[in-house]
């Protein structure tokens, strides 16, 4: 039974064996449901020339924006970036690339990527920067692009509850890209909330399943809020 | 009298239907939710993965993992549902939603649009919107008719980058309400207040004005 428990003790132990040049794929949107303490242990090891697949970028101080302090960051895969002054630097003195890629197919790729799909046609960025060099399909009177697949040689992910065989729950919109990039990982390493024993979490409500989890840790989250917006009472 | 952002809005909320499903880019198309008609139940749905979104929360209601995609803290309506970004974008892009609205930099009269990427400037990226764009059947874009400067945004050919390939068929200036169809715009609102020669004068594009063209009911 032991061998179905993912659970590490360390964050050392749930980053071993990133290194230098490697592609990690990222969940999160903005800075909601993003694995804070497995960024931190990144930026820890100072691993170096990382392509990183990831919606966003974070923010300066914050988020994926914490790679970019020691130019840990050699390439982002995003459909958005720019929230941060550091990134904007970087990329304007050419230290660091950017693929931008449409949110869905960003999803799509790497949904695509860990269910063994190697390309897929999309009708989005067609006759758009996207789509320049990209083989073109039509089906049924209308013109697709091929996109490739993406994995990662490691893929973190936050998740709300965990069992120790690494079953997931996501909270809300935390949920995002975290699923998808749970099944992308060649690594798959996941930072929660609250781990509970086997058979807690009801079978018919997990959202990943464990066998796409390699390692599990409890983090503890700060949960930065980018635009605190409230209504009046 | 051009229209305001939140006049924009208003006549966008005349579009929605009771039973819609609708997307809501960022900007004066999140405007269009205060404007919903009496009577007519909508549903929000936010690419980030959250179909029913409600209003912001009060400060007990703040959620760090509840938010739109715009990264603002929101609420869920009753019946609401959470899912993640590749079920979402199979919504958008599996034409699922009834409305898209969203804003534009310029729009052409083969119903190009150029939204997310002015050469030169810093590129932030196009989001979702040109999942949107393609995905999307019921499509309107909301901006202004022209430039501060005057320069038309209603094109014969988009200069900019497009965000998608003849994909739009309605769009709400300001000034007018325009379709496009077969290579032209169609002018079939104007603002109240506005002349259609102002609208001529402001429109590259080819436009097709009927002889009567009808104000704005705002």
């Amino acid at each position: 039974m032991s061998g179905f428990n993912k659970v590490v003790n360390s964050y050392q132990e749930a980053m071993a064996g990133l290194s230098d040049d490697m592609t990690v794929i990222a969940g999160g949107f903005g800075l909601c449901g993003i694995p804070e303490g497995l960024i931190a242990e990144i930026r820890h090891k100072q691993t170096k020339g990382l392509t990183v697949v990831s919606n966003n970028c974070g923010v300066d101080n914050f988020g994926l924006g914490l790679l970019l302090i020691d130019k840990q960051i050699k390439k982002m895969v995003s459909s958005y970036v720019g929230e941060n002054a550091l990134f904007e630097k970087q990329l304007l003195s050419g230290e660091l690339e950017v693929e931008l890629t449409p949110q869905g197919t960003l999803a799509e790729k790497m949904r695509a990527g860990g269910a063994g799909i190697p390309a897929f046609y999309t009708a989005t960025g067609y006759g758009t920067p996207v789509g320049e060099g990209k083989e073109v399909r039509e089906f049924n009177g209308r013109k697709y692009i091929m996109e490739e697949a993406i994995q990662g040689d490691f893929a973190i992910v936050k998740a709300w509850k965990a069992d120790t065989f690494g079953n997931l729950v996501y909270r809300k919109t935390a949920r995002n890209f975290n699923p998808m990039a749970a099944t992308a990982g060649k690594i798959t390493v996941v930072e929660v909330e609250e781990i509970v024993q086997p058979g807690e979490l009801d079978p018919d409500a997990i959202h990943t399943p464990g066998i796409y989890v390699d390692r599990l840790i409890k983090g503890s989250f700060e949960k930065v809020i980018e635009q605190r917006t409230v209504r009046q009472a | 009298m051009a229209l305001s952002r939140e006049q924009l809005a208003m006549r966008v909320a005349q579009e929605l239907q009771d039973g819609y499903y609708v997307n809501l880019g960022i900007g004066i198309p999140t405007l269009v939710a205060n404007y919903v008609p009496q009577g007519i139940d909508v549903m929000l749905q936010s690419e980030n993965g959250l179909l029913g979104m409600g209003p912001f929360p009060n400060e007990q209601e703040i959620d760090a993992d509840l938010i739109n995609a715009g990264k603002q803290t929101v609420t869920m309506a009753t019946g609401a549902v959470l899912f993640d970004s590749a079920e979402s974008f199979a919504m958008i892009r599996g034409g699922h939603v009834d409305l898209t609205v969203l804003g534009a930099f310029e729009v052409d009269v083969n119903g190009n649009i150029a939204s997310y990427m002015i050469p030169g400037k810093l590129v932030k990226g196009m989001g979702g919107a040109m999942d949107l764009v393609a995905g999307a059947d019921n499509i309107i874009v909301t901006m202004t008719h022209a430039s501060k400067h005057g320069e038309s945004k209603l094109l014969a050919n988009c200069t900019l980058p497009l965000t998608g390939q003849g994909c739009i068929k309605k769009v709400l200036t300001d000034l007018a309400f325009i379709e496009i169809k077969q290579g032209k715009f169609h002018l079939l609102e104007r603002a109240p207040g506005v002349s259609v020669e102002e609208i001529i004068k402001l429109t590259d594009g080819e436009l097709v004005v009927p002889e009567h063209v009808p104000e704005m009911n705002i």
